[in-house]
């Protein structure tokens, strides 16, 4: 590829201007919403505002590691995310009713999220060496691959965590080439298998958690609370909104957890239907980068990785707000880039930061 | 690299993306369509339901108008108060922390959580109602969920219960349940306001929204009463009902010229600041609401009968000899002989065989006439609740007997009002005038109901009672010249009277140059040695008239030697 395609910060900084600029962009969107989903609370501003420098600066550093070092990693980042997942079982620190932190001593740290980062290097590493599409051991492997750490986070329990860890996996062996045969048996089988979870695996109150979303007013004043809730305050914004700083619902401690997972609703009623389209329109553009970027890998590898990392944000954005918004259960995900707090926003950097680095490292070892 | 695998899978991949695409865009507007759904298509909907979380029309209170004396000295005010109140549902939500409410409100933490958990379904619940506004902000400082607090006012009575009986008092809502607050509910009271105001999911009130009505608050009364009249009326009313060991005892003092009052007292007294010694009519204020035989105090309205029919002058002599007279059967008694007297002495003796016989030798409704125009046997009218009309046969009586027991008081019954307002008819030379609980700025225009010249002769005789030799010695006052009549009165009771029970009356009037003041004092059964009007009654008469004729700056019309005076100026010149 002709070195003149790379723009400036592509070649001397290793950053997608498109993707940085759209990531900016957004997080500034975050930072407005926020400051009117804490009650302008300029302490929360600050540590958000804190957050997201070391984040965009952690994507910085990782933008700089070329995907050849990325992929000599990744097994050993694998390995080491999954014997911490193992340790938290044991060893971890218990918050919110799960068990999800290591205590390193300085810092509290959840390997579930390196493992975000680890699963689509790892399964890329897998795949991208061996003949594709996969022949069936080599699926069948890569799937136990998925289902080890997928299954042990959610024995923390964090379902939201593990649906994004275990789509980033199956989105890597998707755009491997699954023969369609295999995919129709995995559904076929999840779908078989759906009321074994729901009688013998799933938590009572993730069972009331579905109940709800079909009928949020069978327990107005549990756990429909959320969901009634957020709905008139995106219902009530209307086509333009209410305004800033004047959204009712969420100004007058009626939504809860609103500077967190249900920040959306905070957006919508300020913004109405239009904030919402432009917002939607962002991340669709985001992701729209992302999977150009894949298209536009030199290796299996690059495009495996990237594809899996714009579709995961995808899933990401459509979880929280289907949630929010009440067509989806409630799964404690928060909105990319939007929401309230830190770990998932440095992961979520970071897989762009590796987003970057196939982007822009592609002459250097092509050549 | 195996570029071979890489060409290979490139068009696998490429349309898989492309199927991913196109199941991401259908996803992406499905998120659309639900944005849409909620605010296009739901959105007055959920927009009703969102006003309906926070949106609340609260009532603004508007304080009661404030009742003062004639001067201005307020007699009943509103003040502040803050009344707590909870959401039972969301203070349950903190229902470990009920414990702290405790030292704040006074209330018991598990008794809390009762009622709390008895009304789970409801909305509002009082915790505590009127305590001081500073408490209620320490209750609001503790940060409970639920908990709120309400303004209101309370009344309060600085007169405590010196004015009890007049004014009365209000429920804890502010509304007039006796007496003057009952009276004038309706110019007293407010008109509450109402707004709407956000409230959060606490149930606190975080802004205005719209002002949907002003407050209007009630409006004062100025009062006819003064207040140092009252005060000393409360006293000595008092003194008296417990140095006789009376069972209670009431007292009116009237302006003649207006019709004012401008005290009135009972005893046994309440304060209306102490809601909880409610109860069993010790409440009522007597004065209006209770009507006693008037007994010898009629007397002067029958020598009205009688100079009015032009056969008698004031020197006119009746043969009240050997003192007992029978009528019918019925044996009229004085306390002793008093041979021949005139209509002077009747009065001043108070001889019921005197006034018996002149009722007998007038026509058989003159003294009746006289008062039923006085207005016995009908209610004042000043609007006071609970007013009693008295008794007054309504035609005059046939029979010897009632004509003649009627003459010196027997046979009807009269409030303590009603005859401070016949009184007050002789001191303002024959003008009966309303009475007024309010202040006048000019005197209502009141009814003639006897010549001037026999309301003069009377008052003559009134101050002829209280001289040497009368029954009223008692009521004399320093300085100024006082008149009045005395009563006595067995008390009725079932199958007749009571051989030991007695009402005590004073009615009387000063200063005689150009009477202004009426006063009528009434001891209920007074239960010492004295029971006599002239000895019970009367000295409360000259000390609340003696206090009153001085406070009001009367002008003395008495200059004689006053012992006081000699005794000072003794002790000036040594």
């Amino acid at each position: 590829m002709p070195n003149s395609k790379l723009s400036f910060t592509q070649r001397h900084l290793h950053l997608d201007g498109t993707l940085l600029v759209a990531l900016l962009l957004l997080s500034g969107v975050g930072l407005i919403t926020l400051y009117s989903a804490t009650n302008q609370s300029l302490g929360d501003m600050q540590r958000q505002f804190m957050r997201l420098g070391l984040a965009f600066a952690v994507m910085l550093v990782v933008a700089q590691v070329p995907p050849l070092t990325l992929r000599r990693w990744a097994p050993w980042v694998f390995l080491a995310s999954l014997g911490m997942l193992v340790l938290v079982l044991f060893f971890g620190t218990t918050g919110k009713g799960a068990q999800r932190w290591l205590d390193v001593g300085l810092f509290r740290f959840q390997p579930a999220e390196l493992m975000k980062l680890a699963i689509p290097l790892m399964i890329a590493w897998y795949l991208s060496d061996r003949h594709l599409p996969p022949r069936l051991p080599h699926v069948i492997v890569a799937a136990i691959l998925i289902a080890l750490p997928t299954g042990l986070i959610v024995l923390q329990p964090d379902l939201g965590t593990a649906l994004l860890v275990g789509a980033a996996g199956f989105f890597v062996l998707f755009l491997a080439g699954l023969r369609w045969r295999v995919m129709l048996t995995v559904i076929g089988g999840v779908a078989a298998l759906a009321p074994v979870f729901w009688f013998f695996v799933m938590h009572e109150y993730q069972k009331q958690r579905v109940l709800t979303l079909f009928n949020p007013e069978r327990d107005p004043l549990g756990a429909g609370y959320h969901i009634i809730q957020s709905t008139i305050a995106i219902g009530s914004g209307g086509i333009y909104g209410k305004g800033w700083l004047n959204g009712t619902q969420s100004h007058l401690d009626f939504l809860p957890e609103r500077h967190t997972d249900f920040i959306f609703a905070v957006f919508s009623e300020e913004f109405g239907l239009t904030g919402v389209a432009l917002l939607l329109g962002l991340y669709l553009f985001i992701i729209g980068r992302g999977l150009y970027i894949a298209a536009n890998a030199q290796d299996n590898f690059g495009r495996l990785v990237a594809g899996s990392v714009a579709l995961t944000f995808f899933v990401y954005v459509f979880v929280n707000i289907g949630m929010v918004s009440g067509i989806l259960p409630v799964v404690g995900l928060p909105l990319p880039l939007i929401s309230y707090g830190g770990t998932s926003m440095v992961t979520l950097l970071a897989a762009f930061g590796i987003l970057m680095s196939i982007h822009t490292h592609r002459k250097l070892w092509a050549s | 690299m195996d570029q071979a695998h890489n060409r290979q899978a490139e068009p696998l991949i490429r349309w898989r993306y492309l199927l991913v695409l196109a199941v991401f865009a259908c996803l992406a507007a499905g998120l659309l369509w639900r944005a849409v759904d909620l605010q296009l298509v739901h959105r007055e909907f959920l927009q009703n339901q969102g006003d309906a979380r926070h949106l609340r029309t609260m009532t603004m209170p508007a304080h009661r108008g404030m009742l003062t004396d004639r001067t201005g000295e307020p007699l009943a005010i509103s003040t502040p108060v803050d009344s707590v109140w909870a959401h039972p549902g969301n203070l349950l939500e903190a229902a470990d922390r009920l414990g702290e409410l405790g030292p704040v409100l006074g209330l018991d933490a598990r008794v809390l959580a009762q009622r709390l958990q008895e009304r789970t379904g409801r909305e509002f619940l009082y915790l505590r109602r009127h305590v001081a506004p500073e408490v209620a902000q320490q209750v609001l400082a503790l940060g409970l969920p639920g908990v709120a607090v309400q303004r209101e006012y309370r009344r309060f009575y600085p007169t405590g219960e010196v004015a009890g009986h007049l004014l009365g008092f209000t429920d804890i809502d502010d509304v007039g349940l006796e007496g003057l607050e009952l009276a004038y509910e309706s110019w007293l009271r407010g008109q509450p306001g109402a707004k709407r105001v956000m409230r959060d999911r606490f149930g606190r009130v975080i802004g205005d929204v719209e002002q949907i009505r002003e407050p209007r608050p009630g409006r004062d009364l100025a009062l006819s009463i003064d207040r140092r009249l009252q005060y000393v009326a409360y006293r000595e009313l008092k003194r008296a009902v417990t140095t006789n060991g009376a069972r209670g005892g009431s007292l009116v003092l009237l302006d003649a010229t207006t019709g004012e009052v401008l005290a009135m007292v009972n005893q046994p007294a309440f304060n209306p600041n102490n809601r909880r010694q409610m109860g069993s009519g010790v409440h009522r204020n007597r004065a209006v609401t209770d009507a006693y035989e008037p007994g010898s105090t009629i007397k002067p309205f029958t020598v009205i009968a009688a100079l009015e029919s032009g056969e008698y002058q004031p020197e006119t002599e009746l043969n009240t000899h050997p003192g007992t007279m029978r009528v019918a059967g019925h044996t009229v008694r004085d306390i002793r002989d008093f041979g021949r007297i005139d209509l002077n002495t009747l009065i001043s003796k108070s001889s019921n065989v005197g006034a018996a016989k002149l009722a007998l030798e007038l026509p058989e409704d003159a003294v009746w006439g006289v008062l039923a125009r006085l207005g016995f046997g009908r209610p004042v009218g000043t609007g006071f609740p609970g007013e009693a009309a008295g008794s007054l046969a309504a035609v005059p009586p046939r029979s010897r007997v009632d004509r003649a027991t009627l003459a010196f008081g027997y046979g009807l019954s009269v409030t303590p009002l009603q005859l401070a307002q016949a009184y007050a008819a002789v001191a303002a030379d024959g003008v009966v005038r309303p009475v007024s609980f309010l202040r006048l700025d000019e005197p209502e225009r009141g009814e003639r109901i006897m010549a001037s010249g026999v309301a003069r002769s009377l008052r003559q005789m009134l101050e002829l009672a209280v001289q040497d030799g009368g029954t009223a010695t008692r009521a004399r006052v320093p300085a100024y010249r006082t008149g009045g009549k005395t009563g006595t009165v067995r008390k009725s009771v079932a199958g007749g009277y009571a051989d030991d029970r007695y009402v005590a009356w004073f009615a009387g009037m000063a200063p005689m140059s150009d009477p202004r003041l009426v006063m009528v004092v009434m001891i209920d059964e007074p239960a010492g040695e004295a029971y006599y009007g002239g000895q019970v009654a009367a000295p409360v008469f000259a000390e609340v008239m003696s206090a009153a004729l001085r406070l009001l700056n009367l002008p003395p019309d008495q200059v004689e030697a006053v012992p006081g005076l000699t005794a000072m100026a003794g002790r000036q010149s040594p």
